[in-house]
């Protein structure tokens, strides 16, 4: 690791500030992703925010009975929370599919909405990658692309997001919220939190530079059958293959979101409307534009196999 | 004459040593070329470990698991991949199971470490230490006390009514199955494979405390 000073902050307001008066500040809660990053020097902040004492760790009814999820959430708590278990069924059941026991206690709802990609050549610093090294070029193109991308990806980059939290956070139409220097909130819609690649694939969210995420909301539950179905190449501990989010209803309409095949969540309501109908015709819908590697091509046939999954799990 | 006892270095002290000189003579350029662009920087940490408050004064860089091997000669924790893939570093903090490798000492202050040596010693064993003998829940014996913090905390959480992915109901408070103790303890691998054991002594302590 490169050398750093560390700072703990009590309140989001001195976060920010201290974020303003250091030049290549990184904020750390659990750390779980980032200080993997930062012993590869992948990651190399010359100053640390600690905003472990934010008292941003709190669960709360939203009056028009929705969820706010406080940042510092740790994904164990959130997962075990009863109202999440009882009403957000999806959210919990995406959680407890991700990492292990010993990192849901440390990882924050915040820090999981952040954590990088887990491409193999954006590991390897001695291999090109446009998202570690802008203009570097892209090894993953033309190299191992088993667990890559199939959709929205780009010349530059076809890496995806890790996160099984934020695919089920798609589905339920949740909202960040973020504060920044002199105090600004804001509110995002995951649907606009993160980005594609394009040819910036080092730019992963539209948070502006030390913009804090201090909680996620969740609108009032959705009735219907709630799922995650993630598979990976052994039971527990990897990363998906491929993975589905679902809402399904009675009369077999519903809300569907992918992961592990785009540098998103992968969500599309055109698609989503085609559930009543079926698998084929829902995948046939959302992955229309996918351009997967010969190595990853099996992902879109999986993909339409894991939602065939969801849906008859949700007529059971 | 010097007596044979002042001159025998254990085999811990010795890896020690070359560790220290190999890495002199292989990377004196990074080195500097670190120190140039940034001098290191300190800092004060308070943490209790296994009962007794320990005061630290550390690179902000050390991570909980070098404080804990180094700073504070606890070699019991181990430090395998150091990038929270193998648990083999597992320690409990605050009542909760963490890798030590992803986590800095001085994210720390004020916090309750147990360490392997703190479950137990070689004359008063810890029931998880004795059912692993028991069971011969391991083999090279590297991953065994990041998997017996791990059992202990897990057997907790399952206790707390804490959810598994193999849960069929979320709702329903967890069971001890075989099922659901390979789930858990998939945060620590052990390279000479000796899960079933591992979970055989984990059953027999979860049945004890029944």
């Amino acid at each position: 690791m490169k050398p750093f000073t560390y700072q703990r902050v009590r309140s989001p307001a001195e976060a920010v500030a201290a974020f303003g008066r250091n030049k290549n500040a990184k904020f750390i809660a659990g750390g779980t992703n980032l200080l993997d990053l930062m012993k590869l020097q992948i990651e190399a902040p010359s100053h640390l925010i600690d905003v472990n004492g934010l008292a941003l760790d709190k669960i709360e009814m939203t009056p028009d009975g929705g969820l706010r999820i406080g940042a510092l959430v740790r994904n164990t708590d959130l997962a075990a929370h009863p109202r999440v278990r009882r009403d957000y069924a999806v959210l919990a059941r995406a959680l407890l599919a991700g990492a292990s026991g010993q990192l849901r206690n440390r990882a924050t709802t915040a820090g999981n909405l952040l954590q990088r990609t887990r491409c193999p050549y954006f590991y390897d610093t001695n291999q090109p990658c446009n998202k570690r090294q802008p203009g570097s070029g892209c090894a993953a193109i033309g190299g191992f692309s088993r667990q890559l991308a199939v959709i929205g990806s780009s010349q530059a980059c076809i890496a995806t997001h890790p996160s099984d939290m934020a695919v089920a956070l798609r589905v339920l139409d949740a909202v960040v919220e973020t504060v920044k220097t002199g105090g600004v909130t804001r509110q995002i819609n995951i649907r606009d939190f993160y980005r594609l690649p394009g040819d910036t694939p080092h730019i992963e969210t539209n948070l502006a530079d030390g913009e804090l995420i201090t909680a996620v909301v969740l609108p009032r539950p959705v009735e219907g059958k709630h799922g995650y179905r993630k598979v990976r190449d052994r039971a527990s501990y990897a990363f998906a293959l491929v993975s589905v989010a679902s809402i399904i209803s009675r009369d077999g309409s519903g809300k569907v979101a992918l992961g592990g095949v785009a540098h998103m969540p992968w969500r599309n309501e055109t698609a989503e409307a085609q559930l009543p109908k079926g698998a084929k015709a829902v995948a046939e819908n959302l992955l229309s534009d996918a351009k997967p590697t010969e190595h990853n091509a099996f992902k879109i046939t999986l993909a339409e196999r894991a939602l065939a999954s969801a849906i008859s799990e949700a007529k059971g | 004459m010097t007596k044979p006892s002042e001159i025998e270095l254990s085999r811990r002290q010795l890896l020690a040593a070359t560790g220290a000189s190999v890495a002199a003579a292989t990377y004196p350029s990074a080195v500097a070329a670190q120190a140039s662009t940034q001098t290191p920087s300190t800092a004060r940490v308070s943490f209790t470990v296994n009962n007794t408050v320990r005061k630290l004064e550390v690179d902000t860089r050390t991570t909980l698991l070098d404080a804990l091997r180094e700073n504070l000669r606890l070699p019991g924790t181990k430090k395998g991949c150091d990038h929270g893939q193998c648990g083999a570093c597992t320690v409990i903090v605050d009542g909760k199971r963490i890798n030590s490798c992803l986590s800095l000492a001085v994210m720390h202050e004020g916090g309750k470490i147990t360490t392997v040596e703190g479950l137990g010693n070689p004359k008063r064993l810890h029931p998880m230490q004795a059912a692993f003998v028991k069971h011969d829940g391991f083999q090279c014996g590297f991953c065994t006390p990041g998997q017996i913090c791990s059992a202990v905390a897990v057997l907790d959480e399952i206790k707390a009514g804490i959810p598994s992915h193999v849960a069929a109901d979320l709702n329903a408070a967890p069971q001890i199955s075989n099922a659901e103790l390979r789930e858990r303890m998939s945060g620590n691998i052990c390279r000479c494979g000796a899960y079933s054991n591992i979970v055989d002594a984990i059953t027999e302590v979860a049945g004890r405390k029944a």
